[in-house]
């Protein structure tokens, strides 16, 4: 499916490799096509490889082996100064010795424009980020996410049609970056630009992202719409990366199509789905998010498996309660239930069966 | 009010009178009076901390230099030991002829100069001004050991016919006024003549503005040169991993580590016309065995050393001002469309600059006050206006006009600052 899109991709890695030191690969064999108008983030741990993927799509890295190609033109040989892409740094890049204005009209200066054409891009542009005010100022008098906000502009102002941000959000603080996340989806959304985001915040990703590429160990492990990439992990570092997750280890015990019977190492048998497992007497890892688990036996479906489990302890936090069960052997099985006025209060030392909707548990390959 | 009235434990607001209300502290006293109290012990400590530092630097420092500028515009060498001429020259008018009075006053003075063995410092201060009057005033000394009776100015006339000369008698008028402008003069070739008026000094003897003006201007090029050679090496300093950096590093400051005189002499030995430089050229056949060139005991030496020597002190000051400026600056210039060129000059030097402006003055500062580099291999036409300096200190014994000439410099340096300050401004100012 990947190799249908490259040939009409805005953006294609073909086979991309990066090694700094000669002996060991940062990217590995990256195959990713990006369509136009789309906003894909790169989600990984430090280290997974995507922040220099994005280096080397904006020209400051080369890579070491592949194509990189832009609107269907190879552009590995072309500097990144002619590339045309915007782009947002962690730290925002503002020229600390230029004001706000001269920093917005850096680049369409550099681009021959006249003064009166740059004058009103430029106005435009902080307009667009209800910056218009601060067109005098210096970045140093400005807040952290004013600053962000210059820096959105400034990628912005020469109308480029791919735009590439690192972590851009990663230094505000937790309210401003939710209030920024939106802000920058709609600017998306406006302008119908391309945009490639970096970010270690899988919150951020899913709330952002068209699509989602999950990188570690420089490959990409799995590349979907946020929905899809929390629902259906598609491996067990996909599923213990995003989001909350419980991991109950197993052995296949039986097929029935796409289900599993998955009898667990502490003991009983529950449903899943095979995602990555396909024979049977198969060890696995069977996840699960804690706001999937059920145990009142009227939200289950019906026939369905069962395991016991002991409250350990149940921490109230506000919108959810959230509860710490021993299950199967293990004292770490997370429920989460909603906090609505007829909730069952569970106590410390209870006794419960849970269970889930078998497509909510998705057995895959065995952790180490 | 309000605000100030938050801690109730700390001040109590006294509303009274209406008018703006005095602090106190809760036992009553000012609060101001309390604050200062309370701070006085952690002041007086202080101060106690750094006062050996700053009776050191009074006693090695302010006062040694504060001495020697008051000799720049006060010499008592003459009027101390002539009392009687000096008054003379005091109740009369420029330009008069002495009489009897003036020459039974020179006279005496002199005597008592002769017994007090005090002539030969009169006659050094003289000779500043008027060379070769030294031995007039030794010799008449010891031909009035015997005392001297009138008719004064016909004795003294048989003594030396030179004591008729009019241009002595005004630059002992010029001398017997112990505070004067004349070294401030005589260090800008200037000198009064018999009426009084500041004229240029004869042409042979005008050495000192060119020396000020080859000083600077020597200043300025080893300034640039230092500038030129050492952006790039503070660049890759600053962007070079932490290993390799540190290597070279050392070896920026290898010259530090190594005396001056060793560094300078090793410049002698490449530099020279039978140096390692010039076989060198000669081998290679870019020039001919007659064609050596002179490279050292000049001002090219001067220039070449003294640009070794200075170069850490413009390198440091911009790379620690570099490793500060984020590579994400250029990247986002990159980015926005700016070529490697236009994205060094439009930012990333101006980030530099800081440091330029601090190792620039730094390195512009040392030169203009250079003395031993200029003295080895300067030859003639390397010398600096220091070296004239130290020469009126060590051999002429014009500590007057050696002090003049070092409050010119000074002077030169500080205005050099202020314009430093009004055009970059010394906030700027990054050393490390």
């Amino acid at each position: 499916m990947l190799d249908d899109r490259h040939g009409d991709a805005f953006v294609a890695f073909e086979h991309v490799q990066k090694s700094y030191d000669g002996q060991t690969l940062v990217v590995k064999d990256l195959n990713l096509a990006i369509g136009k108008g789309e906003f894909l983030t790169m989600l990984g741990p430090s280290g997974s490889g995507k922040t220099t993927c994005l280096m080397m799509l904006a020209g400051f890295e080369t890579a070491t082996h592949g194509e990189i190609r832009l609107a269907g033109r190879p552009i590995n040989q072309v500097p990144p100064h002619k590339r045309g892409i915007g782009m947002v740094f962690q730290n925002y890049a503002l020229f600390p010795h230029m004001t706000v204005g001269e920093n917005l009209s850096f680049p369409l200066e550099v681009r021959g424009m006249a003064k009166p054409d740059r004058e009103a891009r430029v106005k435009r542009a902080l307009d667009m980020v209800q910056m218009g005010r601060f067109i005098s100022r210096r970045p140093a008098q400005l807040s952290g996410g004013q600053q962000q906000r210059i820096a959105l502009a400034r990628a912005l102002v020469f109308d480029p049609e791919l735009v590439l941000m690192d972590e851009p959000l990663g230094a505000l603080d937790k309210q401003l970056r939710e209030h920024m996340q939106f802000e920058i989806k709609h600017l998306h959304e406006e302008l119908g630009i391309t945009v490639v985001y970096v970010t270690h915040d899988q919150g951020e990703a899913l709330t952002m992202s068209d699509r989602i590429a999950v990188f570690n160990d420089g490959r990409i492990q799995q590349l979907a719409p946020p929905a899809e990439l929390y629902e259906r992990p598609g491996n067990s570092f996909v599923a213990s990366f995003i989001g909350e997750n419980n991991s109950l280890p197993g052995v296949i015990e039986e097929f029935q199509g796409d289900k599993a019977l998955v009898r667990l190492d502490g003991g009983g048998v529950i449903d899943a789905t095979a995602v990555n497992i396909r024979e049977k007497g198969q060890r696995t890892t069977v996840s699960i998010r804690p706001e999937r688990v059920e145990f009142k036996p009227e939200m289950m479906p019906p026939g369905a498996h069962t395991i016991e489990a002991k409250v350990a302890e149940v921490v109230y936090m506000g919108d959810i309660l959230r509860a710490r069960l021993a299950v199967a052997g293990s004292d770490n099985f997370v429920m989460k239930m909603r906090n609505t006025i007829g909730q069952t209060r569970l106590e410390p030392g209870q006794v419960i069966r849970i269970g889930w909707h078998p497509q909510d548990a998705r057995a895959l390959e065995p952790t180490a | 009010m309000a605000n100030v009235a938050l801690d109730p434990h700390a001040a109590v607001v006294s509303t009274a009178s209406g008018g703006p209300a005095a602090l106190t502290s809760a036992d009553g006293t000012p609060l101001a009076r309390a604050l200062a109290r309370s701070q006085r012990r952690a002041r007086r400590r202080a101060f106690l901390l750094v006062l050996p530092l700053l009776a050191f630097i009074l006693i090695t420092f302010v006062v040694p230099i504060g001495q020697m500028l008051q000799r720049s515009f006060y010499n008592a060498g003459f009027s101390a030991n002539m009392p009687q001429v000096s008054a003379w020259f005091a109740e009369t008018e420029r330009g008069t002829d002495p009489d009897d009075a003036a020459w039974a006053a020179l006279a005496a003075d002199l005597t008592a100069a002769a017994e007090a063995r005090t002539v030969a410092m009169v006659g050094t201060r003289i000779n500043y001004d008027l060379s070769g009057t030294r031995s007039l005033f030794t010799s008449t000394g010891r031909a009035l050991r015997g005392g001297i009776e009138p008719p004064y100015r016909e004795n003294l006339l048989e003594i030396d016919q030179k004591w008729g000369d009019p241009q002595l008698w005004s630059v002992m008028r010029e001398a017997s006024r112990p505070v004067t402008a004349n070294f401030y003069l005589a260090a800008v070739d200037r000198a009064r003549d018999a009426e009084g008026n500041i004229v240029q000094v004869d042409e042979r003897q005008r050495v000192y503005t060119m020396l000020f003006g080859r000083t600077f201007w020597l200043s300025l090029v080893i300034t640039a040169l230092t500038f030129v050679l050492g952006f790039p090496i503070a660049h890759l300093l600053a962007t070079l991993p932490l290993r390799k950096s540190n290597l070279l590093m050392i070896l920026v400051l290898l010259p530090f580590w190594t005396s001056l005189l060793v560094r300078t002499t090793s410049w002698m030995v490449l530099l020279q016309q039978q140096g390692v430089v010039n076989d060198l050229l000669v081998w290679t056949g870019i020039i001919g065995a007659s064609g050596r060139l002179q490279m050292i005991y000049n001002q090219t030496g001067t220039i070449i050393a003294m640009t070794h020597i200075l170069l850490p002190f413009m390198i440091l000051p911009l790379y620690s001002v570099m490793r500060t400026i984020n590579p994400s600056y250029v990247r986002a210039a990159r980015s926005l469309g700016a070529s490697s060129w236009t994205a060094f000059r439009r930012v990333y030097f101006p980030q530099t600059l800081p440091g330029l402006g601090a190792g620039a003055l730094l390195v512009f500062i040392l030169a203009v006050g250079y003395y031993i580099t200029p003295a080895l291999v300067g030859g003639s036409s390397g010398q600096l206006i220091s070296n004239m300096i130290a020469m009126h200190m060590t051999s002429t014994l014009n500590w007057s006009l050696a002090a003049a000439l070092a409050a010119l410099l000074l002077a030169a340096v500080l205005v050099l600052y202020w314009v430093y300050d009004r055009m970059v401004g010394i906030d700027n100012l990054k050393l490390g």
